[in-house]
């Protein structure tokens, strides 16, 4: 067996030793620089710009303004093309704009031949501004006389609303308590390790190559395309290693602009690369959600109604703005899926960077909001926090109130008993102090959520791979999902071993996607790629293995049914141990005998009509310096139902990575915006507080693994969901240390202070 | 202003000409040293990260021309005729590779402290505190102290 072991990682020799590539270690000859002039203020309009002395900078290859770019308005969210009309991507963007809606947006561009040259040409360019006020809150923006931050939107991306499962003002009026609470949540931001780099050149007077730090190489083509209005075949994007993404790359930025620049400057090759104080306020970040809930409760303590009203920053542009709350609730709704569940969500435009994808894409700030809710209900009726969810979290069986379709597979409530085992829940609830006074206080807490598979039904979800046997019976696999760090290649290459008959070492995984090469898929997102890419990549191997039989049978003379491959061999089904001949055998004689045979090759394409639900929860012992406000982890475990696992050490790796995502945005981190004037105050890796290795206590992971039916390996996502749940649960603990309900992210101790002082603590 | 700097990199000894403004971590990636990440350009990160003379740096934030005459040692000197150091291997055994960005620079850093702490019962506390120039956006570090302990496992059962 190769599925389910932990077999290393295919590009991890590659990346220990430092040989991997990425995308700033290629170059060319003749290779220019680009750099962006960004506005030096958060709203307004320019309303002079003089670059003539840019120009005339010897080493300046060019300086291009709004003026001189396609007067083509296009989306930048990296979702796949949709057919319907009701469910595009919002066109907002042009490549560099004269209204100017955050401090840092882009108004012109330097082509140079070095960096220094690049940056001084930008300190030649003269910009005249008309202010306007910054809208920077809600309140702000959607003030009456508040300016459009574009046009004829009234400063609302969308407005959603729906009801599932039933009547909600007959269920409200069945319920024996309502309780309702507001809860905040902060900008974040990715602070992948790789900034967003790109480079393009032309091979001739109409094709285009574009190399970039993309998790969606197909989509970012067909958006350039789209962009530029070039046929899409015109495109082609190579994606090398990349160095995190976690959603920030599902996101078209530079791709557009370098395409633009060398189309302009004759095809020579031009970079654009952004610094990390650039790109933490340049690419994407978090929406910052405000979330109304209010929760409807029987006598028995049964969860009956969730309500939500929320309202989502997207800041300067969409980008994935209109469908964040959405999927957000969608995914979030099969924590408690008995009860009736209603959402209405508005989503705003702001002066604040546009706020994009994000790793969990809506749920962890959902989750937030109905975790806290839900620990406030458990508190009220006197219940335990887990027993609570033990009674109301979802079980297989359960049908989904907004598709009416029931959960396969439910591992939550196994999982809520593990991570109580793990931490020793009871024992710790029986031996501690019910009411706590010194000035360290402890707390235990606990928070569930559920998340999906993919994107379907909202969105298509194709994935294609192929198989190539080599002389030496090894095969390449070529998927057009991208690897960013998560492992995807690996898991692929041992489903493709498994399914081939073949050992691990005899699958090579096409790292890079290349859209000229690769097959069609949308790439990385959506905790998407496991599941629905590997059942292209089962279904490729199928038919590989097929056609190997095949040409054996031709060689010996045996029935193809009566054959199989196991351990590199063509062996007799019935009796394994009888070895007719090695894939090798039969691969040098597919590519060399003269009468017959070929290269045996396989593609399959394949669109996922399911999308299973994955559950879990975060556990977690902590404790409260009161004075200091300070909150110290002592356990945490995250335990995972995310179907079987395909390779267990990788799988926890990812789990403990979204843990410490997930602690990093419960206490420290937050991109600070200033209310007046929309500058970001800490756009750097050591102001912004993302974890360091001190920062983070001892992780703990763990696994229930129901076998999910729909995937031929019994697999569901992983990638995303560990983020989801830490945040309430430590909330939940610092309640349960001190009695005090902390309704805001970050919870450092700055907004700890805040509570803690109101509430007489300190 | 040009200056050449002659030094030691990965056993081989060479000598550059450079623009003396240039970091090292600049000078190195040009000469073809590409484990050398930049992931901040400012000290902040941790994925540029080299020994200088045994000591790991920030080669951002060094300039080049001060690492005239001294002994640098980067992510792909460390495995040697085809075998990887026993950090890189260890690295590979606890899962401590994800994105892969920061693991040149960590990977050096490791190497100090297990070269340093060679015989040594450290704990958890002391390896976080010697790792902690650097910053890992997708392990939770978990791995890494984990990969770190298993390299001085056999080192403390020698004692
Ligand atoms: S493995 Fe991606 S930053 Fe460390």
């Amino acid at each position: 067996m190769v599925v389910g072991t932990s077999v290393q990682r295919v590009d991890g020799v590659a990346k220990v030793t430092g040989k991997a590539r990425y995308t700033d270690d290629f170059t060319m000859p003749g290779m220019r620089v680009a750099k962006y002039l960004r506005s030096t203020i958060a709203h307004g309009r320019v309303s002079s710009i003089d670059t003539s002395q840019a120009k005339a900078l010897p080493g300046v290859d060019g300086v291009f303004t709004f003026e001189d770019v396609p007067k083509r308005i296009y989306a930048t969210a990296g979702h796949p093309y949709s057919l319907d009309p009701h469910h595009m991507d919002i066109t907002d963007r042009y490549l560099l704009t004269d209204h100017v809606r955050y401090m840092g947006d882009e108004i012109a561009i330097v082509v140079a031949v070095s960096d220094l040259i690049a940056t001084k040409a930008l300190s030649l360019i003269d910009v005249e501004y008309e202010p306007y006020q910054p809208l920077v809150e809600a309140k702000d923006a959607l003030a009456k006389d508040a300016v459009e931050i574009h046009k004829g939107t009234g400063n609302v991306v969308k407005a959603h609303s729906f009801v599932a499962g039933g009547d909600l003002d007959a269920v409200r009026k069945e319920c024996d308590q309502l309780l309702e609470g507001q809860y905040k949540t902060q900008i974040v931001q990715h602070c992948h390790l790789e900034n967003h780099t790109a480079y393009a050149y032309m091979d001739d007077l109409e094709r285009i190559v574009i190399v970039s730090s993309t998790q969606i190489p197909h989509i970012a083509r067909r958006i350039v395309a789209e962009a530029l209005e070039i046929d899409t075949g015109l495109i082609r994007v190579i994606k090398p290693t990349i160095g995190g993404g976690f959603g920030n790359k599902q996101d078209v930025i530079l791709e557009p602009m370098v395409a633009f620049l060398t189309k302009k400057l004759d095809g020579i090759p031009v970079r654009l690369k952004l610094d990390r104080e650039e790109g933490m306020v340049g690419t994407r970040v978090r929406h910052p959600f405000d979330v109304k809930v209010q929760i409807g409760l029987d006598q028995e303590g049964t969860v009956k109604l969730i309500h939500f009203d929320a309202l989502s920053n997207t800041g300067a542009y969409a980008s994935h703005g209109h469908s964040i709350v959405s999927a957000g609730a969608a995914k979030t709704h099969y924590m408690y899926p008995r009860a009736v569940y209603s959402c209405t969500a508005k989503t705003i435009y702001s002066n604040i960077p546009a706020a994009g994808a994000m790793r969990a894409y809506g749920s962890p700030q959902m989750t937030f909001a109905i975790e806290c809710a839900m620990e406030e209900a458990a508190r009220t009726l006197g219940m335990d926090s887990a027993e609570f969810r033990l009674r109301n979290g979802a079980r297989a069986g359960d049908k989904s109130q907004i598709t009416k379709k029931p959960i396969m597979t439910c591992g939550l409530l196994d999982s809520i008993k593990k991570g109580k085992d793990l931490i020793g829940w009871d024992k710790k609830r029986a031996l501690w102090p019910k009411e706590q006074t010194g000035e360290v206080r402890n707390g235990l807490g606990v928070a569930i959520f559920s998340y999906g598979s993919g994107t379907y039904p909202v969105c298509v979800e194709p994935a294609s791979a192929r198989l190539i046997l080599n002389q030496d019976g090894s095969a390449h696999l070529q998927v057009g999902a991208t690897e960013i760090g998560q492992g995807s290649d690996t898991a692929f290459a041992q489903m493709a071993a498994e399914s081939l008959g073949f050992s691990f070492s005899k699958i090579h995984v096409v790292s890079c996607q290349d859209t000229d090469v690769t097959p069609f898929d949308t790439g990385s997102y959506a905790s998407r790629q496991t599941y629905v890419t590997g059942q292209a990549v089962m279904r490729t191997a199928e038919q590989l293995k097929a056609k190997i039989l095949h040409h054996a049978s031709i060689i010996s003379g045996l029935e193809a049914t009566l054959i199989t491959i196991s351990g590199d061999n063509i062996v007799i089904s019935e009796s394994p141990e009888i070895v007719v001949m090695s894939v090798q055998d039969v691969a040098i004689d597919a590519y060399y005998n003269k009468e017959r045979g070929g290269q045996i090759t396989a593609e399959a394409t394949y669109k996922a009509r399911n999308n299973p639900h994955v559950f879990g929860c975060t556990f977690v012992d902590l404790s409260v310096d009161i004075p200091l406000c300070r909150v110290k982890i002592n356990e945490i475990y995250n335990i995972h139902d995310s179907g079987i696992i395909i390779n267990p050490l990788m799988a926890e790796g990812q789990v403990h990575g979204g843990m410490a995502m997930g602690i990093g945005a419960a206490l420290f981190e937050e991109l600070m915006v200033d209310p007046d004037s929309g500058k970001i105050y800490n756009n750097n890796l050591l102001d912004y507080k993302v974890p360091t290795i001190m920062d983070i206590p001892d992780l703990g992971a763990a696994f229930v693994e129901p076998n999910e039916p729909t995937h031929p390996y019994g697999s569901k996502s992983l990638g995303e969901p560990p983020i989801i749940s830490p945040a309430p649960a430590i909330r939940n603990a610092i309640l349960d240390a001190t009695g005090v309900a902390i309704n805001e992210l970050p919870m450092s101790p700055k907004t700890i202070f805040k509570y803690f002082k109101n509430a007489g603590l300190i | 202003m040009i200056r050449t700097i002659s030094c030691t990199v990965n056993s081989k000894p060479v000598s550059w000409q450079i623009d003396v403004r240039m970091s090292l971590s600049e000078v190195l990636r040009t000469n073809g040293f590409t484990s050398v990440k930049e992931g901040c350009g400012v000290g902040e990160c941790g994925a540029c990260a080299v020994l200088l003379d045994g000591i790991a740096v920030d080669s951002c934030l060094y300039l080049a021309i001060w690492a005239d005459g001294c002994n640098i040692r980067t992510s792909e000197g460390e495995s040697k005729g085809g075998t990887l150091s026993e950090v890189q291997q260890a690295y590979l055994d606890n899962g401590s590779v994800q994105c892969g960005f920061c693991t040149p620079g960590l990977v050096m850093s490791s190497t100090e402290f297990v070269e340093k702490h060679r015989g040594e019962k450290v704990t958890r506390d002391q390896i976080r505190k010697e790792h902690a120039g650097h910053i890992c956006r997708c392990t939770g570090y978990e791995s890494i102290i984990r990969a770190v302990e298993q390299c001085m496992k056999p080192y403390e059962k020698g004692k």
